[in-house]
């Protein structure tokens, strides 16, 4: 079966639904699914629940997802970088469930790896606690969270093979593979797909088995803070 | 008193060699201009990397490198990347021998509140909680009083947790406590501070 995809539109064409649930890979502004989320936006799809560890930015990332209010919910663990986010939510018109970050990459992980629930001692004693079951192993408290199964992942790799083994770059991996690993469908977006057999398959982050369908495309890559330092006179 | 870099300096003492630690953002960052001589940290960065290097030269940035801070960072001869569900593993798993953490609040029992405040913008708590659930030593760096000139060293905290009973040890702009059965215990004073000073500063219980 042909994974390829010629667009993200076409990747996108069949699988989506007003009131889905979507993971997405990246953190921050770092290996984000750019060509997805626009593909997103122009579909007009609406009410969805998103897991990303952020909200991008104002005009960039799932910002723009935000501008257009076709999210209603988001599930997240950090999302200080985005006015429009800050004001939907304080306004009510987005919904926003906070995750602890580890709790978040573990949620999705677990989803795709057919665990239903696990036990975390992140969050004990705090809000993040409220409504869960706390459970005691050897004298110390834990609290059982859900894994997460996601109608669509959308992921960014580097490189990919033509049947979805894939390849990350330095700290773009972050949230992509567990992110992958728990859509019922994932379409990933690379840099470059290269002919099968030409990644050595011990260097293979994530197997294609996690990876329905892909695209490739130019990628913005937007930085968010970008720091340097003086050169050596 | 201890200033910003001061209290990063007197932070970096409490690293050892080997250690893998884990920098949070703000007066944590720079205790890594800060590390003693003949003493190997590994920083982990929680957004997947071990073995953290300084800031790119100009030109040299490379947005799919960054830190937990979303800031342009570059690699070392050790480095090694990871995804985001691997890099909370190691740190749930205790594998990081200790945190370096900013805080709003801390109480004399430990508990730590750094992520919110009601009524205020709400950014969230990234990767903290799992930080200090997790780690082997909790290290909190921050000024004893805050902008209201009020004690953030107290009986308990007012604002919502990241944890209870989680750390080990406190730094400020005027000294230095540990969390010990009972309360707090003054370890050492910041240069020029008295301990009345530091006494009348603090509301938390100081045994």
């Amino acid at each position: 079966m042909k994974k390829v995809y010629g667009s993200a539109q076409d990747a996108l064409d069949g699988v989506l639904f007003d009131g889905m649930m979507i993971a997405s890979g990246g953190f921050g502004l770092c290996g984000i699914p750019e060509l997805l989320i626009d593909g997103l936006v122009a579909s007009g799809v609406k009410d969805l629940t998103v897991a990303a560890n952020n909200a991008g930015v104002d005009d960039f990332g799932l910002g723009k997802l935000l501008a257009t209010k076709q999210i209603r919910k988001m599930m997240s663990s950090y999302v200080g970088e985005n006015a429009e986010f800050m004001r939907q939510y304080l306004s009510g018109e987005l919904e926003l469930e906070f995750n602890p970050q580890g709790t978040l990459a573990e949620r999705m992980r677990a989803g795709g790896a057919g665990i239903p629930g696990f036990y975390t001692k992140t969050g004990v004693g705090t809000v993040i606690a409220e409504g869960k079951e706390v459970k005691t192993f050897d004298g110390q408290d834990y609290i059982l969270e859900r894994g997460i199964v996601a109608d669509l992942s959308i992921v960014k790799a580097w490189k990919a093979d033509e049947t979805g083994n894939a390849v990350f770059r330095k700290t773009a991996r972050n949230f992509n593979p567990p992110a992958a690993m728990c859509g019922k469908i994932c379409i990933m977006e690379v840099e470059e797909i290269v002919p099968t057999g030409s990644l050595d398959p011990d260097t293979i982050h994530l197997p294609g088995i996690y990876v329905h369908r892909l695209i490739q495309g130019t990628h913005e890559k937007r930085i968010e803070q970008r720091t340097t330092r003086p050169r050596a006179a | 008193m201890w200033d910003r870099n001061q209290m990063a300096a007197r932070a970096a003492k409490e690293l050892q060699d080997g250690w893998y630690v884990n920098l949070g953002i703000g007066i944590p960052t720079l205790v890594s201009n800060y590390i003693p001589e003949g003493i190997t940290v590994t920083l982990q960065s929680e957004n997947g990397m071990l073995g953290m290097g300084p800031f790119p030269f100009e030109g040299e940035e490379d947005p799919d490198l960054i830190n937990a801070g979303k800031q342009t960072i570059t690699e070392l001869p050790h480095t090694a990347y990871f995804d985001s569900a691997t890099s909370f593993g190691m740190i749930r798993g205790g594998k990081i021998a200790m945190a370096i953490l900013g805080a709003m609040e801390v109480s004399e029992t430990g508990d730590l509140a750094n992520w919110m405040i009601p009524g205020k913008l709400v950014k969230g708590m990234g990767g903290a909680m799992d930080l200090v659930a997790g780690v082997g030593r909790v290290v909190v760096v921050m000024d004893h009083a805050n902008k209201h000139g009020e004690s953030k060293v107290l009986k308990s905290c007012t604002l919502p947790l990241t944890g209870t009973g989680v750390v080990d040890l406190i730094i400020t702009n005027l000294g230095v406590l540990e969390v010990v059965p009972g309360g707090l215990k003054l370890l050492e004073l910041a240069d020029g501070v008295t301990e009345a000073e530091l006494r009348a500063a603090t509301e938390a219980t100081l045994v």
